[in-house]
Order: structure tokens, then C-alpha cells, then sequence
């Protein structure tokens, strides 16, 4: 799992292709649209997002949905950039969640 | 060879030619690698240079990547590939790879 | 569950999502409109951009040769909006059935076409199209002769891929929003072939 990472799937077996889709919800979109206008800025690179998605625990990277990981992984990519900080965050996350209720 | 994007980062010369064998080296060290783990080890043919960009390994370092390297598509004949292939012989797998990956077949 | 009318609470990642954004407006690195401009940009990609560009292909065959040689420039002529798009048309032949993946993680046209399905991004078909073509396209109702060579490309890079499908028989003297209207995005990932009626 070190060697070859998880998300390093091509020629592995796998399942049958089930044709999903769905409707993207505003919320993704949303991630979608930081991550654009983000990169257009060069405050993050794709590489970046990807390597952080890539260091998701393999559990975390098979259950999380694309969105899910993608918010995660930008996340991680500004606080490594020093962009915003675990503590702002965090506070930032009670404010909200009080706010929410 | 002429590219079939151009850019203007300071690149690394070109090495290989449309046509060439090279093999992709058989390695596996730690970082964001784009260089996929079935294909390494493998030979194929040049097909076309893509043109040159920045290495993605560095970038994901927060590092500018430069100088740019030659990225290349590199065809792979299937049943060269997967000993188990079953599908036609002429099938094949193109794969872009950067320069600092492949070496002489 | 206790009935909470329209309010549903904020997932643990819609939260991150809601708390991120908000503070990246205090720290004005974006603005919401900005947001909200770039989510209406995206809503706009749809897979009928790609079919306008295969249809004019189908059409004017000095339009396909150069779609060839440079996807994005032949997206630029048609005035379709695609920053940063490094653009390669893989054309069909009776010989030769193109289809498009990215192992690594999922890579896509986005900008051309819109956000690509779930399936495209699933392990199943991630870990099985380069490897086994024939199987995944037999489960989307395409089967390849063995006389045909399959030619899977798996986006590592830069480039991103659209397949230029085979222009069917039946569509002679057809306009081209007609020849586009039986191009579907499954057909430029690969996947299946346009149909007439």
C-alpha cells in the first residue's frame, strides 16, 4: 500500500461498471467553483490536490464521495500553503455549525 | 520533433524520437507520481510529443517544476502489457509519460 | 427522524465546504459573486459543446483535419469558451475504436463538457478500462469486433481527450445541429457509438 498507492487502481480487478449519475448538489458545485478560481489565481495547482486526495487513507478514499474528497483535499492544500490556519478554521467551523442550529 | 502543444517554460532538451522503443523505468519511489504503476517496466513506442510542461511531482511540492520536461504519449501493445490479455493483438494503451521517466529500449 | 421542515443540517464536509468559503471571502481571496459566477460557468459546460465540435467535423472535412491536429484551436474557431484546455481529437475509424480514461483519478474535458458522470470516476471502470476494454465496453451495450483495434488512452497529463466518433450511415444531407443532436457524451468518453433515430 506504500509501494503502489491505493489510488493507483489501473489493471486491478474490479466489478461491473454501474452506469450512476447524479445531479450535483449546490454544495459541490460550490467546490468545484473554489478550486477553479483558485488554481486560476495560482494559489493552489492541481498537483497539489491531487497528491493530498492521493494521501487519504484508502478507507476514506474508496467510501467519500468525489466532492467530499475534493473539499477535503482543498482544505488540506491552504492550510499547507499557510492560506488559513487550523485554528481559524476550527473556530470558524463552531460559528457556522452554532449558526446552523 | 514538433510539439503539439508549444509552451515557453525553459524545458530539457527533447531526447526520443516518434517511433522510438523506450522502456518506463521499473521504480517506485514515494511523491504524486503520474506515471502509472501497470505501465512500469514496460516498453513502447513513441507516438507523438505532447510538448513540454512543468514536473507535476514538483509542483505537488509547492515547488515550480521547472525546468519544464518533454511529456510524450507512448503506445503499448495490450497483450505486451496484461499476460492475460484477451482482446485483439493489434489492441493498445497510450499513456502520457514524461521524459525523466522512460529511458532507451 | 425528527421532522425539521426545509432546515437540514450541514453535512461534516458541507460544513468544511460553508466554513472555507466564508473564510476565504474575510480573507478576500474570492467574493461570493465570483462563487456563484464560476458555478453558473460550469452549469453552462454541457456535453452539447463537444457535439457541435463533432458535428461540424462530420461536416466540413477541412474542419476535421484540423480538429486533428489541434483540438483546442478548433474549439477557439468555433468561438467555444475553454481556458487552459490542451484539447486532442482521437478520431474512430473503421480500423480503429478510441476510448477515453484516467486510471490515476479523472481526468476529463471538463471545460468543454461539462463535469464527466460518476461512473467515469469510479474504481470499477478506472481499474478495468485499460485492462480490460472489450469487457467494459460489452457492458455498455458495445461490442468491438476483433478485426477493429481498440485504443484506450489514459489521460496521465496535461492533454485531455475527445473521442471523434464514426459519422453514422442514414445522416447524408443532414444539417449539422441535426448531426449534433445524435451526439452523445458517452460517445466522445468512448463508450458508445452515435445511433440515428
Amino acid at each position: 500500500m506504500i509501494e503502489r498507492s491505493h489510488h493507483d487502481m489501473g489493471g486491478l480487478p474490479a466489478g461491473k461498471v454501474e452506469p450512476t449519475e447524479h445531479d450535483y448538489p449546490d454544495w459541490e458545485r460550490r467546490v468545484d467553483a473554489m478550486v477553479q478560481l483558485l488554481r486560476g489565481r495560482g494559489r493552489i495547482t492541481v498537483d497539489e490536490l491531487r497528491k493530498n486526495i492521493e494521501a487519504l487513507p484508502p478507507e476514506a478514499y474508496d467510501k467519500l464521495s468525489y466532492y467530499e474528497k475534493w473539499i477535503t483535499s482543498l482544505t488540506q492544500t491552504l492550510l499547507q500553503r499557510g492560506v488559513i490556519t487550523t485554528e481559524e478554521l476550527g473556530r470558524k467551523m463552531q460559528e457556522v455549525e452554532k449558526r446552523k442550529r | 520533433m514538433k510539439p503539439q502543444f508549444a509552451t515557453d517554460y525553459p524545458a530539457v532538451s527533447t531526447r526520443f524520437k516518434v517511433g522510438q522503443r523506450v522502456r518506463v523505468r521499473k521504480t517506485a519511489p514515494l511523491g504524486h507520481i503520474r506515471t502509472p504503476f501497470y505501465i512500469r517496466g514496460h516498453v513502447g513506442e513513441i507516438e507523438r510529443l505532447c510538448g513540454s510542461f512543468p514536473n507535476p511531482e514538483e509542483l505537488a511540492q509547492m515547488r515550480d517544476g521547472l525546468p519544464a520536461q518533454p511529456l510524450y504519449r507512448v503506445r503499448f501493445k495490450q497483450k505486451e502489457v496484461w499476460p492475460d490479455y484477451r482482446g485483439a493483438d493489434s489492441d493498445v494503451v497510450e499513456i502520457e509519460i514524461f521524459q525523466h521517466w522512460l529511458e532507451r529500449a | 427522524m425528527k421532522d425539521q421542515g426545509k432546515y437540514q443540517p450541514l453535512t461534516y464536509f458541507q460544513l468544511m465546504e460553508t466554513s472555507l468559503r466564508e473564510l476565504l471571502v474575510e480573507k478576500g481571496l474570492v467574493t461570493d459573486e465570483q462563487v456563484n459566477a464560476e458555478v453558473a460557468a460550469m452549469r453552462a459546460r454541457q456535453p452539447e459543446r463537444g457535439a457541435r465540435v463533432v458535428a461540424k467535423a462530420w461536416a466540413d472535412e477541412a474542419f476535421r483535419q484540423r480538429l486533428l491536429k489541434n483540438g483546442t484551436a478548433a474549439c477557439e474557431e468555433l468561438g467555444l469558451e475553454i481556458p487552459g484546455l490542451r484539447l486532442v481529437a482521437v478520431e474512430n475509424t473503421p480500423q480503429v475504436h478510441n476510448a477515453i480514461v484516467c486510471t490515476l483519478c479523472s481526468c476529463y474535458p471538463r471545460v468543454l463538457l461539462g463535469i464527466p458522470p460518476d461512473w467515469y470516476k469510479s474504481r470499477n471502470y478506472r481499474s478495468r478500462m485499460v485492462r480490460e476494454p472489450r469487457a467494459v465496453l460489452a457492458e455498455f451495450g458495445l461490442r468491438i469486433p476483433e478485426s477493429v483495434q481498440i485504443r484506450v488512452h489514459d489521460s496521465t497529463a496535461d492533454m485531455r481527450y475527445i473521442v471523434l466518433p464514426m459519422r453514422p450511415q442514414g445522416t447524408e444531407g443532414w444539417d449539422e445541429a441535426r448531426l449534433a443532436a445524435i451526439v452523445t457524451r458517452d460517445a466522445m468518453i468512448g463508450v458508445a457509438v452515435p445511433k440515428v433515430g
